[in-house]
């Protein structure tokens, strides 16, 4: 009994922690736009990558995927989407923003 | 849009029907859409007659519609694909009759030749491949990894109902209303509601987007059933070649599957709620839709293909009577592929006007593909290489695909350089390439898969003389039907042309619409080779289950297998695991003790979602707003309804086990064993005398 | 398989007091999440076209004049503090707490989902008023494709929660029933991420590149 009171008690602790982080960086991203505006680039980066970072809080904290043999096989099938994913994207993007480009598109 | 001030009946009233144009105009334009329709409602009229005179409902009910056993679901898949696939082919020779008596328009006006191209790709990749492909994958996988079923039952039943009833969509849209004219891959703006406000293009995006969550739902189930549900000691490299390419199929499914989903109801958004996404006004862009289409097309072609390759791959292992030659380069050559070809999607529209360096980064992608496929190539001849070949009718598909498809792929290559795709793209030279790759690759892979497992699952063989002439019908068919049409294409003579003028064409034309008339006689061919054998099936039958002396674990169970397929699920200790039994002589071992089976219970489930989705899209298709309402309510009713369900699942007992394995051993026992010479004989009973030098 | 039997659950773990649940619901489970890496395809197509979109406002109104940051914010909070009571209540039922508390953490995650839906569709509609209809423009059919495919995956969520519960009710806490609200949960914190993006991309992307 005492032993699943502890386990519970690291789980919570877990959803709380994770809880925490995410809270703590969408604080963060609000109060950047709020005082420094959301005109330039190198804020938009800012912002960005602390939202990548709240990314890989959640996977970890809250879906749990990390380098436990366990839960290796979630983690292949997280980095295989992710790496179709990002062919997809970034390959839609690379071809239409050339086409946009070479086809004078949106320049009225 | 007048899409919200329709009536009860939307926009359907007696116009829509075909019979309506042949009243007004008699031609032979209309005579010919008459005959299809024709067609589709005496061959509805027929199948219910028969079904009731023959007393079968019940039957059928039990059996089949309800049945969640993988193999019925299966073979209900194939025979649905056959279906498709005769109005597939009679569009095909319809199509080149058409052009053979050109120069000139022919006797078909445009918007009917359109009407034809545009359903016959449609039906032969969605309706006929993909639900071929899959229900061979449906009745093999478990049987193969040493499982009593898929992952889900119920969730492939599911996918079944909702395939069919996208593919009713097809056949309904003969009788009622018009289909799509604008090809298969339905390309806006031309397809968008400012060109096309009828009907047409509303047939394609439902039967698209139903028919695409079926698959996708396929595609995760057969993912997890090879990941998961393996016998124990079925390692992944013992994993038989063809269930490698259906996991690589799979995993092509579940992630290119959806760039379709989202074209086809982005299509529907800007068709039905004046969004702008592909529209020519107010920023919509048209280019988004070609990007996503292929995105999903070209991982949909090796989703197709790979099963086939595992088809020969078993078919050539068997009939050489010898191990797959490399094995792990095979493996290792189907991930390569399936990775590659969601890096290419771009080659199906080099001359869409993005850079050179775009093309050239995509062409090279392109052409690397021939390598792990060149790989395979040899890897598939070395195991012919000084094997003991039987010219089986399996083996003969197999050595037809292997010369005829490495023709298709070399184009392939050709059309890969970008410079080279600007001179021919659009032309039938493309037409001749890809059914150059579809028709030996992915259609004789099946008819192989089909020749090969026929006694598997019902427990007879297939005639072998009518498979021989099918296979001469199709190759030759296939070769006058689509070779001219690479002389043709480079002649310049563009695709999809109802009409043409140029004198040159000719002969070129008429030579293949003989073809087509040869690939009409291989259709009829098929079904005589079936009417044939089940005529004589009391010859040709095999209980014991392996007439082939083949080599993977679906042979060592009883032909037809029963409803849990193991009665003991085998352990597995080799790659070849049943012919390493045979070699070391406990093929069929007795088992000391018997235990409880739980299976999947039969549930309608799946047909309620069939008929519901069907409704549904008719009413989207013909704007019966209250209709499609209500539709959408009970599909998600049935699914919470059925989800309160908990009494899914039976118990077969020990002692009904025992029985019914004690009996077939008995058959076993008595069976004697026949060698390769006499593998076509009616003394073939499915017991192999083991060609041990062969072996080795 | 060769995996140990615990721990080995993908995503979310029974724990030894779920034995039977716990077999059978970690094919569910993987199944599950391949579902889920499906429809981050579809997410992540949306997410592409509305970057290729961005610029094709065609003359309507843009991401400065139609985006209110404020109400976003409010709804990124909510998703997100309903992500960790969707988690209290997986685990109440996990370590068989007193069924109230089972009962709370649920009705407080399915409140939280209806806020949110709530706040978005007011702000479609405050954008609505502003000309910001997808029948607009290019850039504003990408959004409405996007956004509220978003939006109707937490409605779908909802009622989810909603059959759950009256099943935990109907059928009491059956290994099927803990293994479907797993799924759920994992579902929900699907939705978290992609809501993550959908503010980064969608909404400070849209405003910085827009």
């Amino acid at each position: 009994m005492d032993k699943r009171t502890e386990m519970h008690r690291r789980e919570r602790r877990r959803y709380v922690i994770g809880y925490g982080g995410s809270l703590l960086l969408t604080l963060a991203v609000f109060a950047i736009a709020y005082y420094f505006g959301i005109e330039t680039k190198g804020v938009y980066l800012t912002i960005g990558l602390l939202g990548l970072a709240q990314l890989i809080v959640q996977l970890v904290y809250f879906l749990h995927i990390d380098r436990r043999r366990s839960s290796r096989e979630d983690l292949d099938l997280v980095l295989f989407s992710t790496m179709v994913l990002l062919i997809i994207i970034l390959g839609t993007v690379w071809i239409l923003g050339n086409l946009a480009i070479r086809m004078h598109m949106h320049v009225m | 849009m007048t899409s919200t001030d329709s009536g009860f009946f939307g926009r359907l009233n007696w116009d829509a029907f075909p019979i309506a144009g042949l009243i007004q105009n008699p031609n032979t334009n209309e005579i010919v859409a008459n005959a299809a329709a024709g067609i589709v409602i005496v061959g509805v009229v027929a199948v219910l007659g028969l079904l009731t005179w023959f007393r079968l409902w019940g039957p059928l009910w039990r059996d089949w519609l309800t049945s969640a056993d993988h193999k019925k679901i299966g073979i209900m898949y194939i025979v649905f694909a056959i279906v498709m696939l005769a109005r597939g082919v009679l569009e095909g020779v319809v199509m080149r009759a058409q052009q053979a008596a050109g120069p000139g328009d022919g006797f078909l006006e445009a918007e009917h030749f359109a009407e034809l191209f545009s359903t016959h790709g449609t039906i032969m990749i969605f309706f006929v491949a993909v639900p071929f492909v899959f229900g061979v994958a449906n009745f093999l996988v478990p049987l193969m990894i040493g499982a009593r079923d898929v992952a889900f039952p119920v969730m492939n039943q599911i996918s079944l109902g909702l395939t069919v009833s996208a593919g009713m969509m097809l056949m309904v849209s003969l009788v009622v209303g018009e289909f799509s004219t604008g090809g298969w891959t339905a390309y806006p703006p031309y397809t968008g509601a400012a060109f096309n406000p009828g009907v047409g293009p509303d047939y394609w995006i439902w039967a698209i987007v139903v028919s695409g969550i079926g698959t996708t739902l396929t595609g995760i189930n057969f993912a997890v059933t090879i990941y998961k549900l393996r016998a124990p000691g079925m390692k992944f490299m013992r994993l038989p070649m063809y269930c490698w390419t259906i996991i690589c199929s799979s995993i092509l499914i579940i992630f290119a599957m959806p760039p379709l989903g989202v074209a086809a109801l982005l299509l529907a958004a800007d068709r039905y709620l004046d969004f702008h996404f592909f529209t020519n006004d107010l920023g919509g862009n048209m280019m988004n839709y070609a990007n996503l289409f292929w995105l999903f097309g070209h991982p949909e072609v090796y989703l197709l293909v790979l099963p086939a390759y595992g088809i020969y791959s078993e078919v050539f292992a068997t009939f050489s009577a010898k191990r797959l030659y490399g094995y792990n380069s095979l493996v290792i050559a189907t991930m390569s592929i399936a990775v590659l070809s969601f890096t290419v999607w771009l080659h199906h529209f080099f001359t869409m006007g993005q850079s050179a360096l775009i093309n050239a980064v995509f062409g090279i992608a392109t052409m690397l593909i021939a390598i792990p496929t060149g790989v395979k190539v040899y890897d598939w001849m070395a195991t012919l290489w000084r094997g003991r070949i039987r010219f089986s009718v399996p083996m003969l598909y197999g050595l037809a695909f292997l010369m005829l498809f490495v023709i298709g792929g070399l184009s392939g290559v050709i059309l890969a350089n970008p410079t080279v795709d600007y001179q021919v793209h659009n032309t039938l030279f493309l037409v001749a390439h890809f059914h150059n790759v579809l028709l030996p690759g992915v259609l004789f892979g099946l008819l192989a898969g089909y020749n090969y497992w026929f006694p598997k699952a019902f427990g007879f063989r297939l005639n072998e003389f009518w498979g021989r002439v099918t296979v001469v019908l199709w190759t030759v068919g296939f070769m006058l039907t689509f070779l001219p049409l690479y002389f043709v294409g480079l002649m310049g003579m563009p695709r999809r042309s109802y009409s043409w003028e140029d004198p040159s064409f000719h002969p070129y034309m008429i030579v293949a619409v003989l073809g087509a008339l040869v690939i009409l006689a291989a259709l009829l061919s098929v079904l005589v080779q079936l009417w044939v054998s089940i005529r004589d099936r009391e010859k040709t039958r095999v209980p014991v289950g392996d007439p082939w002396d083949a080599r993977t674990l679906e042979w060592s169970i009883p032909a037809p297998p029963p409803p849990y397929n193991f009665a003991i699920i085998p352990n597995v200790t080799d790659r070849d695991n049943f012919a390493a039994a045979k070699e070391r002589g406990d093929a069929y071992p007795t088992p000391d003790e018997y235990e409880d089976i739980v299976m999947p219970r039969n549930t309608s489930i799946g047909f309620i979602l069939c008929v519901v989705s069907g409704i549904w899209m008719f009413a989207l298709v013909w704007w019966i707003w209250w209709l499609a309402a209500l539709m959408t309510v009970l599909i998600i009713l049935s699914i919470i309804v059925w989800s309160f369900d908990t009494e899914t699942e039976e118990v077969i007992t020990a002692e009904q086990v025992r029985k019914d394995h004690e009996a077939w051993l008995a058959i076993v026992h008595s069976a004697a064993a026949v060698d390769r010479d006499h593998e076509t004989a009616p003394e073939n009973r499915g017991l192999a005398r083991p060609d041990l030098e062969a072996v080795t | 398989m060769r995996r140990a039997p615990s721990h080995s659950y993908p995503g979310l773990n029974l724990g030894e007091d779920h034995a039977s649940a716990h077999k059978s619901s970690e094919v569910v489970t993987f199944g599950f999440w391949v579902f889920l890496m499906s429809d981050l395809v579809y997410f992540g197509l949306m997410f592409a076209i509305y970057i290729t979109m961005i610029d094709a406002q065609a003359g309507g109104p843009g991401p400065h004049e139609l985006f209110d940051l404020k109400s976003i914010f409010a709804q990124t909070l909510i998703l997100l503090t309903s992500s960790l009571t969707v988690g209290l209540a997986m685990l109440a039922l996990k370590y068989n707490l007193p069924r109230a508390r089972i009962v709370l953490w649920f009705g407080v995650t399915l409140v939280l989902g209806i806020s949110f839906l709530v706040l978005e569709i007011r702000d479609f509609m405050a954008m609505a008023e502003q000309g910001g209809i997808p029948q607009r423009s290019g850039f504003l059919s990408a959004f409405y494709g996007l956004v509220p495919l978003h939006g109707l995956h937490v409605a779908a969520g909802c009622l989810w929660l909603i059959v759950l519960g009256i099943q935990l009710r109907v059928m009491g806490m059956t290994d099927l029933v803990i293994s479907r609200v797993m799924r759920l949960a994992l579902f929900w914190h699907f939705l978290d991420l992609i809501w993550i993006g959908i503010i980064t991309i969608v909404y400070f992307g849209g405003l910085t590149y827009g």
